[in-house]
């Protein structure tokens, strides 16, 4: 890019005389660098805005069908014959007929919807139907009747998971071609679900199963969930705030405000930069080393998560506090000091109030960034397969869990095509959840800051 | 508060000079900012100190109330006695030497608060008020002081920093007074408000003249000359000449002041 006024200026009064009319040369190149310019600056834009569209129309359009599942309703008669062959309601008797136990009674369910709705397609016997159904259909069934061990006997209605593959079908995953070579599903199993489908009995809605249900085996994508990722997540925020937030405000109020100007502070300044910059899973290998290894703490576990996560945030804390605290004018320190407020008065009835915006967009785009990270989590065994929730804090905070990230990353490794789907909804959702954060920091924003 | 008004100007009377600084230096890092300053500034009146800029009459100024300590490279040394007592005696605690010496300073700066909270925040930390009621007494007796109590009584809730730059400034001088100062420094109070504003100012600082020992910092001559009764001439960190006012700028010893006097330098 030239810059018309480092060009050899005219010789002489070159513009004396000239009508202001007519543009000189000068003025024209001038106006065309700067006309030039501009559309160097809305190419830019441009690019950026089309990356960005690209990327959350694709994740949108791939990850919102993970929020919607297929759902097959049905009426289960608790057959005491074969749940309670004593007849004496005796829960741990109950408890030992396996899932295997419970799958009969699908299939004599889909005997009778064949019976009464005449559906049937040939040479497809019900328990080639029951198979429409999860196997998360019997567990489900199971869990029911060990709590209400009272209904044994009864008929009760039940919305059952479709499996992994007739879902899919209703989500253009797979398809009559696709299911001849496919062992999982046949053409017939997807003839059956239309026929469901046009009976009423099989329905596609709103899945919150995706965000409270624990992780899925890999057969049975359709039961996989977010709920321990969220609430892990949530608990490692958790221990973020209540030590990073802290820690972090008081030693940048101690470094501005405090602190003598000296080699010490200077070494202390450049290393905070520094650790700013280190890449993340160093500071996984130091949580491995150093929380589970020397410290005895349980591996996979929040606090874990929660105190790797916190010396990583750390930097970007102090450094957006320290950047907001040196925004205060000295003016209102130098007013405060001179109607004879110690430092400490100082800093905590007036420097600290006109700061605390800036420092609560720091916290909070430092939780962002944590809530986003996955490296170091990878290296203290967040990435296992958790299907337990983790208990109520505190305890709950030793307990394993997984985390937002780290099941966006663990779902993409899977071999099941529905688990794509399945990591680009839990891309959506931790995308929702930082957009919420930002949101409330751009509010805590507009809503402390303060002119003087 | 009138007991006390008797036994200081018994004091002062006694001892005449309400602040006298001996061979006071202030070095900021390597620059000698302040060379070896003597002077005895008396009670009850108002004492202006003029010099171009740069000349360090500041410096001077912000080492009375200790206010330098607050700058990490900057080291005073010498002698500074307030009644009699070394301000930099280890003993002393700056944050009770402030409330002694008031400030008010170049550019207007209330808090961001109200204006009652502004007066209020200095009585409040020092614990001059026992009650409510109390703190309201000595925030009117204050603005009122500042000459401003008329135009704000309305509004105490409202925001110090909505007013007007004079009216700011009127307020910051409410804000030194509020907690009782026994001397009033001021660093160029009028060099960001119009000469309206500034002719208020100036009329306020001859009223508070009755009951303070009033230090000014000033670019303009004009000014040093309508509201102070002596005046110290500062040229490059040396204090040249201190005098009375009008001898100053009649009748000034030193060349230098002179020629600064009919402007041929600064």
């Amino acid at each position: 890019m030239t810059d018309p006024t480092t060009a050899t200026p005219v010789p002489g009064n070159g513009h004396r005389g000239t009508s202001l009319l007519i543009k000189d040369n000068r003025t024209r190149r001038r106006n065309a660098a700067e006309r030039r310019f501009r559309i160097y600056g809305i190419i830019a834009i441009s690019i950026a805005m089309l990356a960005l569209a690209g990327l959350l129309s694709s994740v949108l359009i791939n990850g919102s069908s993970a929020f919607r599942q297929t759902f097959i309703t049905m009426d289960i008669y608790l057959d005491p014959a074969k749940l309670d062959k004593n007849g004496n309601r005796n829960i741990e008797e109950i408890a030992k007929v396996s899932t295997f136990g419970y799958a009969p009674l699908i299939r004599s369910a889909f005997e009778k919807v064949f019976e009464e709705d005449n559906i049937g397609v040939a040479g497809l016997t019900p328990k080639d139907a029951a198979e429409l159904i999860s196997p998360e259909g019997a567990a489900q069934l199971r869990r029911y009747v060990l709590a209400h061990p009272g209904q044994i006997g009864e008929n009760v209605t039940f919305s059952f998971l479709a499996g992994g593959r007739i879902d899919g079908y209703y989500k253009g995953r797979v398809t009559m071609a696709s299911a001849k070579l496919d062992s999982n599903v046949s053409p017939a199993q997807l003839e059956l679900a239309d026929q469901l489908k046009e009976a009423g009995v099989l329905r596609t809605k709103f899945n919150w199963g995706f965000l409270t249900n624990a992780d899925a085996s890999e057969n049975r994508p359709e039961a996989a969930g977010l709920g321990v990722a969220i609430l892990g997540s949530l608990y490692m925020m958790m221990v973020v705030l209540v030590l990073a937030l802290p820690i972090g405000v008081a030693a940048s109020i101690y470094l501005e405000e405090f602190a003598p100007r000296n080699r010490w502070t200077d070494i202390i300044e450049v290393n905070i930069a520094n650790l700013a910059a280190v890449p993340s899973i160093v500071f996984g290998i130091l949580g491995l080393a150093i929380f589970i290894n020397f410290a005895g703490l349980p591996k996979s576990a929040p606090i874990v998560g929660g105190l790797v996560l916190t010396l990583m945030t750390l930097p970007t804390i102090i450094i957006a506090t320290r950047a907001s605290l040196k925004a205060v004018p000295p003016s209102i320190r130098s007013a405060a000091l001179g109607v004879g407020a110690s430092r400490m008065q100082t800093v905590f009835h007036h420097v600290l109030p006109l700061a605390l915006p800036g420092i609560l967009t720091g916290a909070i785009i430092g939780l962002a960034q944590a809530l986003g990270e996955t490296a170091p989590l990878l290296l203290i065994g967040m990435v296992a397969f958790v299907r337990e929730f983790p208990a109520a804090p505190p305890e709950g905070l030793f307990d394993p869990a997984s985390a937002l990230p780290v099941q966006i990353y663990n779902w993409t490794q899977r071999a099941d095509p529905a688990f794509v789907e399945r990591a680009q909804g839990a891309i959506i959702t931790l995308l929702v959840f930082l957009l919420i954060m930002n949101t409330v920091a751009i509010i805590l924003r507009r809503r402390f800051e303060r002119r003087w | 508060m009138e007991d006390m008004y008797h036994m200081d100007s018994a004091m002062s009377t006694q001892q005449d000079a309400k602040i006298s600084a001996r061979g006071v230096n202030v070095f900021y890092g390597d620059k000698h900012a302040i060379k070896d300053v003597s002077v005895e500034i008396a009670d009850k009146t108002v004492t202006a100190f003029i010099g171009p800029s740069g000349c360090g009459k500041s410096t001077f100024l912000r080492c009375i109330n200790r206010m330098n300590d607050t700058i990490d490279i900057a080291r005073v040394t010498g002698t500074i006695l307030i009644d009699g007592e070394d301000i930099s005696d280890p003993r002393v605690d700056p944050v009770q030497l402030r409330a002694k010496v008031g400030m008010v300073f170049q550019k207007p700066n209330p808090f961001p608060k109200s204006i009652y909270d502004n007066v209020a925040y200095g009585p409040k930390i020092h614990g001059l008020a026992r009650n409510k009621s109390d703190l309201d007494d000595i925030v009117e007796r204050a603005l009122r002081r500042g000459a401003i109590w008329d135009e704000v009584k309305d509004r105490l809730s409202e925001p110090g920093t909505g007013l007007s730059g004079g009216q700011q400034q009127r307020l910051c001088i409410a804000r030194a007074v509020a907690t009782e100062p026994e001397i009033l420094l001021m660093d160029e109070p009028c060099s960001a408000l119009d000469p309206i504003a500034t002719a208020q100012i100036e009329e306020l600082i001859d009223e508070l003249r009755q009951s303070y020992s009033v230090v000014i910092v000033t670019h303009s001559m004009q000014q040093a000359a309508r509201v102070s009764q002596k005046t110290a001439f500062f040229h490059l960190g040396n204090m040249v000449e201190y005098d009375t006012t009008d001898k100053i700028f009649t009748n000034p010893e030193d060349p230098r002041t002179e020629s600064y006097i009919s402007g041929r330098i600064g």
